[in-house]
């Protein structure tokens, strides 16, 4: 739980970009101490300090272990494919895990955000065959035959998605928490039968909630991409 | 979370096989039971991952009604042309309940066994007679404000929070079920049941029971069905109050009703006094009013919800007033 918490106003990392890899994180650890790389790897350590309770959290500070299967599977683990951002992971977990603590926990793709954790805020929102749903509220073995997609195959830093970018333009966010959840929504808006007024978009993305209050910002920055596609 | 185990089956009897009994769960879009097992709420000991079952079809049946399967998911349902067409009603109830990212993972059958949202059920740390039975009921005396005021019992007042199943009551749909017995079908308004002095059992389910689906009938001619919700706020809210109604008119008078209430009973409730109250009847204000206060006559409110017996009335007699307005 402490790293979900040092992460909270992470806002860089939210605008969909990939995790460092572990050999930038070295290198930014050896030279410059960036706040990403020095956080992740105090959250790595404060987890391996403690007895993990859920071998999904186990198995975050072990890279090798991402995307390969384990040699022996651990007792109650349960074998799973997961398709994500049109990348196949063989991973053994615990069926407990949810989607989101597998995205985050298991594939370090931390760009999705746990909120409420009970489906309330929408900021774990990520496409399962193209639809937008609470990863949060469902168990990442239940997901074998589906392609998942979340922020970070949305776009990246350096080939924006549409979506992402008008987010900055129209500074639709402001710590960036509900941000990755957001953008996620708003993407799928573009395919939904929504109307074309900004009260529908209203409707239609208020599943995503955002405390820093920016909505006004967020209907503007899909109302924009909505009109240009 | 307790530990489970995990099974993944891929027909209605490899699933109904792989049920174990009392302590183990189906589970399709998980947004429910996933919550609740989150809060200790629910603890199954096996866990049935039924979406790979090929029950997601919404198929017209050969007299003209349309068969739901149970993994439809809610968006699915709400923007089905002929749901859109032909069941307005089940399609404006689903759009006003929970969200977008919900709506596209909730099953149909799913949503039919939705839990309550009473605070105390939700919590482990207060007595609830509907989660422990025995252990007593917390809401009675405290807090009620959004709890059951038509078919409580001294043990339960808990309400149910659906608003696909309002509608679905309203319509009279069947429900199929296959169980360990063989397949039987039972009519919405015999699926659920009154607390009593066993809140722990809802519906007629038993052990191993699996939904396969929900058949609509025909829709009739010249028959107009709408669903109004009311909410503390005008979106992500369960109902504080809410009807579904078809009404079909001939001249100034009315010919065929179906109500069902929302927010304000222990189940789904259909209002068989509302209806006698308005067939046969004027279209008029006084007729509308009549039959909310026969639907409301036997509600028992608690000490922070006396506000809905009003509200579920004024709830009714609107809805009425717009499905016999003039297009």
């Amino acid at each position: 739980m402490a790293k979900e918490i040092i992460t909270l106003d992470d806002k860089e990392e939210s605008m969909a970009t990939d995790p460092a890899s572990p050999a930038e994180q070295d290198r930014s650890l050896l030279g410059r101490v960036s706040r990403r790389s020095f956080l992740s790897h105090l959250g790595a350590a404060g987890i391996a300090a403690t007895t993990a309770p859920v071998l999904a959290s186990a198995a975050t500070f072990t890279p090798s272990a991402i995307q390969e299967p384990a040699t022996e599977a651990a007792p109650g683990t349960v074998p799973i494919s997961l398709n994500v951002n049109g990348q196949t992971h063989k991973l053994r977990l615990d069926p407990r895990t949810t989607l989101l603590d597998c995205l985050r926990e298991n594939l370090n793709l931390s760009g999705t955000k746990k909120g409420c954790d009970h489906g309330q805020c929408g900021a774990c929102t990520v496409h399962v065959n193209g639809r937008r749903v609470n990863s949060c509220l469902s168990f990442a073995v239940m997901h074998p035959n589906d392609q998942i997609t979340t922020i970070e195959g949305i776009g990246q830093p350096d080939h924006l998605h549409p979506m992402q970018a008008a987010f900055i333009e129209h500074d639709g966010y402001q710590c960036g928490y509900c941000t990755s959840g957001q953008i996620m929504s708003a993407v799928a808006v573009l395919k939904e039968p929504v109307g074309p007024t900004d009260d529908d978009v209203k409707q239609a993305m208020y599943g995503n909630i955002c405390r820093c209050g920016a909505y006004p910002n967020i209907v503007a920055a899909v109302q924009q991409v909505r009109h240009q596609s | 979370m307790q530990t489970f185990q995990f099974t993944r089956a891929t027909t209605p009897d490899q699933a109904i096989q792989a049920h174990a009994g009392a302590t183990a769960r189906y589970v399709a879009g998980g947004t429910n039971l996933v919550d609740m097992m989150k809060l200790d709420v629910e603890q199954p000991t096996s866990l049935i991952d039924i979406n790979e079952l090929s029950l997601s079809a919404i198929t017209p049946t050969p007299t003209g009604g349309l068969h739901i399967g149970a993994l439809s998911r809610n968006s699915e349902v709400a923007h089905h042309p002929i749901v859109l067409r032909d069941y307005p009603v089940l399609s404006q109830a689903i759009l006003s309940g929970a969200s977008p990212q919900l709506r596209n993972m909730a099953s149909t059958a799913g949503n039919l066994l939705q839990r309550t949202r009473c605070v105390y059920f939700r919590d482990t740390a207060f007595p609830c007679n509907k989660r422990e039975p025995g252990s007593g009921c917390s809401a009675i005396d405290g807090f009620n404000r959004n709890l059951a005021i038509l078919g409580t019992s001294k043990d339960c007042i808990a309400s149910n929070p659906s608003d696909q199943n309002v509608a679905l009551t309203a319509l009279e749909a069947t429900i199929h079920i296959q169980g360990k017995s063989g397949s039987r079908e039972v009519p919405i308004h015999s699926f659920y049941v009154v607390p009593g002095n066993t809140p722990h059992i809802e519906t007629v389910l038993q052990p191993g029971d699996l939904i396969t689906g929900v058949t609509l009938p025909p829709p009739r001619p010249s028959v107009r069905s709408l669903y109004l919700k009311l909410r503390d706020r005008e979106a992500y809210e369960f109902a504080l109050a809410s009807a579904a109604v078809q009404l079909g008119t001939q001249g100034n008078r009315i010919t065929f009703a179906r109500v069902a209430l929302g927010g304000v009973g222990t189940k789904p409730w259909r209002s068989l006094e509302a209806e006698h109250a308005l067939e046969g009847r004027p279209v008029d204000l006084a007729t509308f009013r009549h039959a909310a206060q026969e639907a409301l006559r036997s509600a028992r409110p608690q000490s922070e919800n006396a506000f809905k017996v009003d509200l579920s009335q004024r709830c009714l007699v609107r809805a009425l007033t717009l499905a016999t307005k003039s297009a």
